[in-house]
């Protein structure tokens, strides 16, 4: 439950409520990306999601890296995958 | 060495390897890497297999699902049974046994839970079912619980009446001194874990050093970090240093997460005590719904158990988590205890060192290397 997965800010969908839309592995969720309100996030950004949160800002090479990496793990990353996928947030 | 064929850069690995067997010397070390995620990696990618015999690694109590002790199950169950309530759990907790089984059971008697992928998705389900009341259990090391405090701040902001939280978040610095209280276990510096560091930085872990005089290296969660985190742990002790280094740094700041923090702090309040599982209890370890918020406190709304449950005598999850005994070392394990019958917690989660040992690092050092590579894609 702990995983970490690369996602790419592909859209600030509410600035004040700081939600954004985020594609992970050409899945695209609304997350939420309040912890990161200091980072000043735009399109094109990448980040770690976790439990439907953006966690800290990485940079494409770091996300590539990571984003190699949970996919070997097999069933543990389609779950989170489908998960992300079934997520609706208020 | 097979399984250096399956990391990204061969070479560094190896390399990285040499370097490490040349600092350990003849000297024998002993390190713990406090974090799950690291526990999955060590066995998906045979670590163990690639370091020196002298060089040792135990797993640490932080797997969130494996620490919650049965008695916090046992109050989950029955809140989940309350007429009325929807009850939603991370798809890990579904599993953990409690004294009268565990959340799948409670369901396919009839309870309403259901698996969300986000604290968020549970408030969702408030929102949409304002008839219904709506818990969420909430589990995890400092990882996790921010998510659950900007859930808190949003519900108050929606404002939602039907939405409270069960909160069983943990934090890693008490666990880590318990061990290092512990007169079982003797280590020669920890891997501190890499997400919780997103949050709390790298200061809270500086009593490992200055108190306990032990080395402590954040590290990243791919093959080579951890590799290079154990060449860095080497390195302090050949350098006659002692110290909290960062090898993670591309995603973990000294300082941590601020956002994060003051909004733990806004909606969390530290609880006297908590027990662990394995650990027993430890004083100011984990966290509650602050009073401030108490409108969504479970603990507050509903009337659970709260009794302390004893785990079953043959379940030594206790000693694995204190790095004590090796997963292969427990009486039940891969018998009695298997990932879809666990008995303990750490066969449940995929982070549980016991799961992680079962699904990946069965295979045995002469073995891997008389069936070749193959075998370790299984």
């Amino acid at each position: 439950m702990c995983l970490g997965i690369p996602g790419q800010v592909v859209d600030i969908v509410d600035a004040q409520q700081h939600l954004a839309k985020v594609d992970v592995n050409g899945i695209r969720r609304v997350i939420s990306v309040r912890l990161l309100a200091d980072e000043g996030l735009v399109v094109g950004d990448w980040v770690l999601v976790h439990v439907g949160f953006a966690m800290s800002k990485i940079d494409e090479a770091e996300a590539q890296v990571t984003l190699d990496q949970v996919q070997k793990m097999g069933a543990d990353y389609t779950n989170e995958i489908d998960a992300y996928n079934s997520s609706e947030i208020a | 060495m097979k399984f250096v064929d399956e990391f990204r850069d061969p070479a560094a690995a190896r390399a990285l390897v040499r370097s490490i067997t040349d600092l350990a010397g003849t000297d024998e070390f002993k390190f713990m890497e406090v974090c799950g995620g690291h526990t999955h990696t060590i066995y998906r990618h045979g670590i163990e297999h690639l370091l020196p015999p002298t060089v040792e690694l135990v797993h640490g109590p932080g797997c969130p699902v494996c620490v919650i002790p049965m008695g916090r199950v046992d109050d989950a169950m029955s809140l989940a049974e309350q007429p009325g309530v929807i009850f939603t759990t991370f798809g890990d907790m579904m599993r953990v046994p409690g004294s009268r089984g565990n959340l799948i059971e409670a369901k396919a008697r009839g309870a309403d839970v259901r698996f969300v992928y986000s604290p968020l998705d549970a408030l969702k389900i408030a929102v949409d079912n304002p008839d219904r009341e709506v818990v969420f259990f909430a589990v995890g090391f400092e990882t996790t619980a921010p998510s659950t405090a900007v859930t808190l701040v949003r519900a108050r902001q929606l404002g939602v009446k039907n939405f409270t939280v069960f909160c069983n978040h943990v934090t890693i610095v008490p666990p880590i001194k318990a061990i290092l209280e512990s007169p079982d276990l003797r280590l020669d510096g920890f891997l501190g874990p890499g997400h919780v560091s997103t949050v709390v930085g790298t200061r809270p872990y500086r009593f490992v050093p200055e108190v306990y005089g032990k080395p402590m290296v954040v590290a990243g969660f791919e093959p080579l970090d951890i590799l290079a985190s154990v060449h860095m742990l080497l390195q302090q002790h050949r350098d006659g240093r002692c110290e909290v280094e960062n090898q993670y740094t591309r995603v973990v700041k000294t300082e941590g997460n601020t956002q994060a923090l003051k909004l733990m702090a806004e909606t969390f309040e530290l609880r006297p005590h908590f027990e662990w599982r394995g650990l027993g209890f430890i004083s100011q370890s984990a966290l509650k719904v602050h009073h401030d918020y108490s409108e969504f406190d479970a603990e507050e709304k509903f009337s659970m158990p709260g009794v302390r449950v004893a785990d079953p005598k043959a379940c030594q999850c206790g000693e694995v988590l204190k790095g004590v005994i090796k997963p292969w070392e427990c009486k039940v394990f891969g018998t009695a205890c298997t990932p879809e019958t666990p008995i303990g917690t750490c066969m449940v989660s995929p982070e549980g060192a016991c799961a992680a040992y079962y699904n990946f690092g069965r295979l045995h050092r002469e073995t891997a290397m008389l069936v070749g590579k193959n075998t370790t894609e299984a």
